[in-house]
């Protein structure tokens, strides 16, 4: 039976994260706790609006109201990476190389390990940044579709184009797709490598009763999960057109309440599914097996991350209950 | 079940105005004046609030159609955005301000807090406010719809810089905002000087407040601010000798605001006043999904009471184009009347068909 040690804060948890092995917990306010040999903080921001994990270095990439850009460390130490007064950053993105992405307003900003910063201007306001795995590239999720740009060439970017506002977006871990959410209750996706020359096909994922916030890659990039629905809808994208003309899965149905965060195993194909009330089921793919993590609690899952082995999970809430399943036990 | 349901929806308030209406005065009277409440501002740009607030927040308008083919179904994007992100630190604010460009269409702005799920979960449009400038009134009439749109639109106008009229420009242009909008509450204002518990607070898109706090809907006749419009003849008293005739009034009045045609030059917006009876809901309701689907687009905001036959409650709508929402609001008294009374404000409404499609909704005597 999985244990729950619970790690009780007081306000709308962001992000979550292990650096090295270490529980991280990013606040709406702005303050990063940290379970170290005990509870410890870091005022990081005046209001923390984004976040990411940056892989590569294992630190947390914050953005905050106060117009900040932080990278903090496994140690608990922090720095400043880029800083727009009076601007909310409202995304950030880690790329590979070093390199930071964000944005406020209408433009992204890349700064990359050597200090320079790129700027790439859009139309519409940035609402979600993916760097690409392989290569320094990034795509922009705006209004009416998504923008490509290689960071290091100036040119024109790449549009990919699909009428309504995307506001998330996610590279699948093999480059072939980049899938959005949407404002209305969908996501959107592109098929990268179709032949030189000609369009990238898209994808429809609809039939969702919510917006969906929340997305996550499977082991391998076999299988993408996503919220906005009373069970987690896990699209299967092992084949070479993705999930075009198949059903997803449908794990952890419940009849009363929505999910609201998924992450997926780092290695095994299941997935953790954060409920509205709280709850942790784990689900197995291969047969739909549940197991549950944690019962419901003050607030909805508004944050989950696995530890890099797969045994601990790391959760926060809209209402700042927050903790680390052990599924040792 | 989550905190998120259970928390009390944060009222939201949408000043509008041309620009040089007095907005940014109302907005820093607002921030500095001592209500005991703490509010937090969305603005286009920071510009002129001289009021240090750390919960100023700068947003560019960003108009999102929908995918659903509706031409009319717009929300504000940066609305969703910034309004999602100062909802997760809820307990730092009691209110929110939107302060919208000159030029912003208000409907956008209004309808984020109808059509937008999580939007919608969190705050509460709470009424929106219009500035409008009596000096400029007219000459921004001629140029831009938006600024007649923004009267139309609008539950509480405050008639602002009226020092700068003669009286009887400023009657003139009361007027006028009436005809543009007969069920706004109307302040005359001096640098956006006013009791702030008659701008913030209203409740006015609330169904169980809107009318509880407005008794006299639709009774133009009988509201403290009520001016005639400029087909009613300017005489007060004469009102309220009428007023004392009680209902021969209230139809001679309806009667004669619906069918003069407005005199004045550049409005293109009209009202359309429906009163009648009780109603069957087997025929009104499909009758209002109907005309709202068909009309939506032209049709900035509908509100009414509606009397269903055989019915103890009130029964509420309001509709901002194609939405529309509706519910009991409280048993009827008595000795009070029970009647329907129903208003449209837009463009290109059929009067003639209104009338006698909402007639056909009558219950038979």
């Amino acid at each position: 039976m999985p244990t729950v040690a619970p790690l009780d804060l007081e306000g709308h948890v962001l992000g979550v994260a292990f650096l090295k092995d270490t529980p991280f917990f990013a606040e709406a306010s702005g303050t990063i706790h940290r379970l170290d040999h005990g509870h410890k903080t870091i005022e990081a921001h005046d209001g923390l609006l984004s976040l990411d994990h940056d892989e590569a270095s294992d630190s947390l990439l914050t953005g905050g109201e106060d117009g900040k850009v932080m990278r903090t460390l496994a140690d608990g130490t922090i720095s400043l990476v880029a800083e727009a007064p009076r601007k909310w950053i409202s995304q950030v993105a880690a790329g590979p190389q070093g390199a930071v992405a964000y944005a406020y307003g209408k433009t992204t900003h890349v700064r990359l390990a050597d200090g320079t910063t790129k700027d790439f201007p859009e139309e519409r306001t940035v609402e979600g940044i993916a760097f690409a795995p392989k290569g320094l590239r990034i795509a922009v999720a705006r209004y009416n579709g998504v923008s490509m740009h290689w960071v290091a060439i100036a040119g024109q970017p790449a549009d990919l184009e699909w009428k309504g506002a995307h506001t998330g977006i996610t590279f699948s871990p093999d480059g072939r797709f980049v899938v959005t959410t949407m404002q209305e209750n969908a996501l959107h996706g592109w098929k990268l490598d179709a032949k030189a020359g000609a369009e990238a096909r898209h994808m429809r994922m609809t039939g969702y009763p919510a917006k969906v916030k929340s997305l996550s890659w499977s082991a391998k990039g076999r299988w993408l999960a996503s919220s906005g629905a009373p069970a987690a809808i896990v699209w299967p994208f092992q084949g070479k057109d993705g999930p075009m003309g198949k059903a997803p899965l449908e794990l952890g149905t419940r009849g009363n309440t929505m999910v609201t965060t998924v992450a997926c195993h780092p290695a095994e194909d299941i997935v953790a599914i954060g409920y509205e009330d709280g709850m942790i089921l784990a689900a197995r793919f291969a047969d739909s097996k549940e197991v549950l993590l944690r019962r419901p609690g003050k607030g909805a899952i508004t944050a989950m991350a696995w530890s890099k082995n797969g045994r601990q999970l790391a959760f926060g809430s809209a209402s700042g209950d927050c903790g680390v399943v052990d599924l040792a036990g | 079940m989550t905190e998120t349901s259970t928390q009390k929806p944060i009222p939201v308030t949408v000043l509008t105005g041309y620009l040089g209406a007095g907005k940014t005065t109302l907005l820093n009277r607002i921030l500095s004046e001592n209500h005991g409440r703490k509010y937090a501002v969305i603005v286009n740009e920071f510009g002129e609030i001289g009021i240090d607030n750390d919960l100023i927040v700068e947003s560019d308008e960003e108009i999102y159609e929908m995918n659903n083919g509706c031409v009319c179904c717009t929300v504000r994007g940066d609305l969703i955005r910034v309004v999602e992100g100062l909802m997760r630190r809820p307990g730092r604010f009691d209110a929110i301000v939107v302060e919208t460009t000159g030029l912003a269409d208000p409907v956008p702005v209004a309808q984020t807090f109808f059509m937008d799920d999580d939007v919608r979960a969190k705050t509460e449009l709470d009424a929106v406010v219009a500035l409008v400038d009596a000096k400029h009134l007219p000459l921004r009439l001629k140029d831009s719809r938006e600024a007649e749109d923004q009267i139309a639109f609008a539950d509480v106008v405050l008639l602002n810089k009226t020092d700068l009229v003669t009286p009887e420009e400023l009657e003139r242009i009361e007027a006028t905002v009436r005809v543009i909008n007969p069920s706004a509450r109307i302040y005359r204002t001096q640098r956006s000087e006013i009791d702030l518990t008659k701008v913030l607070d209203q409740g006015a898109f609330n169904l169980e407040k809107a009318l509880e706090n407005d008794p006299h809907f639709l009774d133009q006749d009988e509201h403290d601010e009520h001016v005639c419009g400029p087909d009613c003849d300017h005489d007060h008293h004469h009102h309220h000798d009428h007023h004392d005739h009680d209902h021969g009034h209230d139809h001679h009045h309806h009667h004669h605001h619906d069918h003069a045609p407005s005199p004045i030059h550049d409005v293109t917006v009209q009202s359309i006043s429906l009163r009648g009876g009780e109603m069957n809901p087997d025929r009104f309701f499909p009758w209002i999904q109907k005309i709202t689907q068909t009309d939506g687009p032209n049709i900035l905001r509908l509100k009414g009471i509606i009397a269903f036959a055989g019915d103890a409650e009130r029964y509420v709508v309001q509709g901002v184009h194609m939405i529309i929402e509706g519910d009991h609001q409280r048993a009827w008294k008595d000795g009070e009347k029970r009647e329907t009374r129903l208003v449209f404000i837009g463009r290109d409404l059929d009067r003639e068909k209104l009338e006698r499609t909402f007639k056909a909704c009558e219950v038979q005597a």
